[in-house]
């Protein structure tokens, strides 16, 4: 990750004022430290708030200790197995939620990223600033708005049990008896709808790059609608699939917000789960363990995800 | 004129099995914008047609229609029997080659040439797309991508890609626009003969007359949304029907003249620089006495006498005379141009054979030709319509340029409205650019020649 690009890079300048800089060097030496110079900032930034919590996290998985004794660092790796073996329903649960809201998402936003790329004409910027007006509320705001809708005795959940939909979703496990609140479905449709807007951005990105008139040369070459999509649209815009289902997937695999809103204690969430040890169980190492597990996990489901994409070989 | 109609008498192959290409009042307009004014047009099969004309005349529309990726506003497009207006693309048996190319940039030569043949379910796709990418030349970059591929042989696989499926037609929207000059001429002979060896109907959209007449077997010159004319490529050039032609197809030097007589074949005008004679076959207007009248000549078909000397010009010849404005050496030829009453700016071109010194900017001079290779046109028409303007500060002045212009943005703005795209204003401004480099070279060519 960005710790290796931290400590492969070649070690930093010695910051020189400018005005010294000007004095004692010719011209040219300043022109070569300028790239150097310009990834100053970014990198600190790295450093103070991303390589340093991590190693600060990663001592912290080791050590034992209690609050009132004191932490201290004595290499103890079977936290980490103690963690896995205790919480791997959560870990489950979260690959299991993040993993149905990135497809959910992918369904409902690439239709939508499709019809502003490319039918949209003079609505395109109102719809862009439709997806992503949702932004300039409080994601907890909106959260909490969706436990207001899918509350007991709302319209929703009305009109989804004289429908008998929620009978459907019941049986498929979804959904406990004439609730919505408080069910996987919930939690899965707050996930959904949160982070909807991280789909439909690098979709429509990657879509709107695509020259229509690949479109016409796939139909002159005698491709049915469906297949210019296929053949054409769908593997060039596959770019914008991949990031889109990162950038839904990475966040609400760690997230609690949704969970712990619309859920219930049977849809707790690794995120949950160190939540809790952190600020109430106050577990520092198992919270910092859950932490790293989770870290991995994502990891290997990620890089598994872009090796079967396949977008290395793509332009 | 839309009154165009059949093409008849060209270099068509005599099959008469139905394979000719038939738009039957053909018309789009775009709201207020009539893109494409109804016309009829017969493509004869295996010739090669092209469309001439300006940016936004209205000749891609017009092959768009063909290939079924513009739906007419009114009329109907035939191939052979077959009414195909109302076919998707897909369903019809015409290929495009697309002026960008359109490569797909996810896929390799190899199955960027296979996508036809794998989309109508074709087997022995592999022996196919070998002997046509060896047909243009290509078979060592089968598994390149586009990208790593340089213009010319992006443009050869985007000819290959369409070839493969045998179309009807194949329509080629100005091809080589996106080429450097060189290249340009090699792939104009390419396309030539790949054209020759397949048989198949070509028909090519271009604002390049020198490449219109290179490589077709008849041209139709647009002018607005309207052909003004159709024929072969000599005939065009020797017979333009219309001032725009007469501009546009090389250049013509066109002086104002009125009837005084017609007879035994011959039409007399008086011009403000004398009279002249027009053979009567070479009349394309009414020639009644008192009419008006564009009499006409090419540069190349002029010669320039010193005026001192005028009395050693053969008699029958008409002459002009004139001073001499401006006199550019070219190397092979001197471009002269001559103010005169008869008209400003007459221009001679000279080869250089026995260079006469005295022949410079100031010298009074007498301009004479060879009646034979006059023509005339009707007066009622613009007399500058299609002359390309080179300097830019005599294009603003053009009112008729300004209009051309006008319509190119309001095509390339509704193409771009559809597309979205920034990079397609680029590229036409490169296609510009290009565009110009070309001119300034042709007209330096045809000076030669």
């Amino acid at each position: 990750m960005s710790s290796a690009t931290l400590t492969g890079t070649p070690p930093p300048p010695p910051p020189a004022t400018p005005a010294a800089a000007r004095r004692t060097t010719p011209r040219r030496r300043r022109g070569r430290l300028t790239p150097y110079l310009l990834l100053l900032p970014g990198l600190l930034w790295l450093l103070v708030f991303f390589a340093l919590p991590v190693i600060y996290q990663a001592s912290t998985s080791v050590q034992t200790g209690s609050l009132e004794a004191g932490y201290e660092v004595t290499w103890r790796f079977a936290t980490y197995t103690e963690a896995l073996a205790d919480y791997w329903p959560h870990f489950l649960r979260s690959v299991v939620y993040a993993g149905t809201a990135t497809v959910l998402c992918l369904l409902l936003g690439y239709p939508l990223a499709y019809l502003i790329a490319f039918r949209a004409g003079r609505w395109r910027n109102l719809i862009m600033i439709l997806v992503i007006a949702p932004f300039f509320t409080s994601f907890l705001i909106r959260t909490l708005a969706w436990k207001t809708i899918l509350a007991d005795g709302g319209v929703v959940v009305e009109t989804l049990n004289t429908l008998h939909v929620l009978d459907v979703t019941a049986g498929l496990g979804l959904t406990d008896g004439e609730r919505l609140l408080a069910t996987p479905l919930a939690v899965v449709c707050g996930l959904t709808y949160n982070f909807l807007p991280f789909m439909i951005l690098p979709l429509y990105t990657s879509l709107e790059r695509i020259d229509p008139r690949l479109h016409e040369a796939a139909a002159d070459l005698y491709a049915r609608p469906a297949t210019v999509f296929r053949r054409v649209t769908l593997p060039l815009s596959m770019p914008g699939v991949v990031a889109g289902t990162l950038l839904t997937f990475i966040p609400a695999g760690g997230d609690y917000v949704n969970a712990d809103l619309l859920g219930s204690t049977d849809t707790r969430m690794i995120g949950n789960v160190i939540q809790v040890q952190f600020l109430r169980v106050l577990d520092y190492p198992t919270a910092a363990a859950l932490s790293f597990i989770l870290m991995a996990v994502i990891l290997v489901v990620v890089s598994v995800h872009i090796r079967r994409s396949g977008t290395e070989d793509l332009v | 004129m839309s009154d165009v109609t059949e093409t008849t008498g060209s270099t068509a192959s005599a099959s008469g099995d139905g394979g000719d290409v038939r738009l039957r009042g053909i018309g789009k307009t775009y709201g207020d914008f009539t893109a494409v004014h109804p016309l009829d047009l017969t493509v004869p099969e295996g010739s090669f047609f092209a469309l001439l004309g300006a940016s936004g005349c209205g000749k891609t529309t017009t092959l768009r229609m063909i290939a079924g990726l513009e739906e007419p506003s009114t009329g109907s497009v035939h191939l052979g029997e077959q009414d195909v207006t109302r076919l998707p693309p897909y369903k019809r048996p015409v290929n495009t080659v697309f002026q960008s190319y359109a490569l797909f940039p996810h896929l390799d030569v190899f199955e960027n040439v296979a996508f036809g043949l794998r989309r109508r379910g074709v087997r022995s796709v592999k022996n196919q797309v070998r002997d046509m990418l060896d047909l243009v030349q290509l078979g060592e970059h089968a598994r390149r991508k586009p990208h790593q591929l340089s213009g010319g042989q992006q443009q050869r696989v985007a000819v290959a890609r369409a070839l493969i499926n045998h179309p009807k037609v194949l329509l080629l929207d100005e091809p080589l626009g996106a080429l450097d000059l060189k290249l340009r001429r090699r792939m104009q002979l390419e396309l030539k003969r790949i054209q020759t060896e397949v048989g198949i109907t070509f028909i090519h959209v271009t604002h390049d007359q020198e490449e219109a007449m290179t490589m077709a077997d008849t041209v139709a010159v647009m002018n607005a949304g309207r052909v003004e004319q159709l024929g072969a490529p000599a005939d065009l050039y020797e017979n333009p029907a219309t001032t725009f032609v007469a501009n546009f197809l090389g250049t013509s030097n066109l002086i104002e003249a009125e009837v005084a007589s017609t007879a035994g074949g011959e039409i007399l005008v008086d011009t403000r620089g004398g009279r002249l004679g027009v053979p009567a076959g070479r009349c394309s207007a009414p020639s009644g006495t008192g009419a008006r009248l564009l009499v006409g000549v090419r540069p190349e078909k002029t010669v320039l006498a010193l005026a001192d000397e005028a009395g050693r010009i053969p008699d029958g010849r008409n002459r002009v005379t004139g001073v001499i404005a401006e006199a550019s050496f070219l190397g092979v030829s001197t471009q002269y141009l001559v103010d005169g009453p008869a008209g400003r700016g007459l221009a001679v071109y000279a080869q250089n054979v026995d260079r006469d010194p005295r022949l410079v900017p100031g010298a009074e001079v007498v301009v004479h030709w060879d009646r034979a290779h006059t023509f005339a046109l009707d007066a009622a028409q613009d007399i500058e319509a299609g002359v390309e303007r080179v300097e830019p500060a005599t294009a603003g002045k053009d009112g008729r340029a300004e209009r051309a212009e006008r319509a190119e943005r309001a095509e390339r703005a509704e193409r771009e409205e559809k597309a979205g795209k920034d990079g397609q204003t680029e590229r036409a401004e490169q296609a510009g650019k290009a565009e110009d480099a070309w001119t300034a070279d042709g007209a330096a060519k045809e000076a030669a020649g």
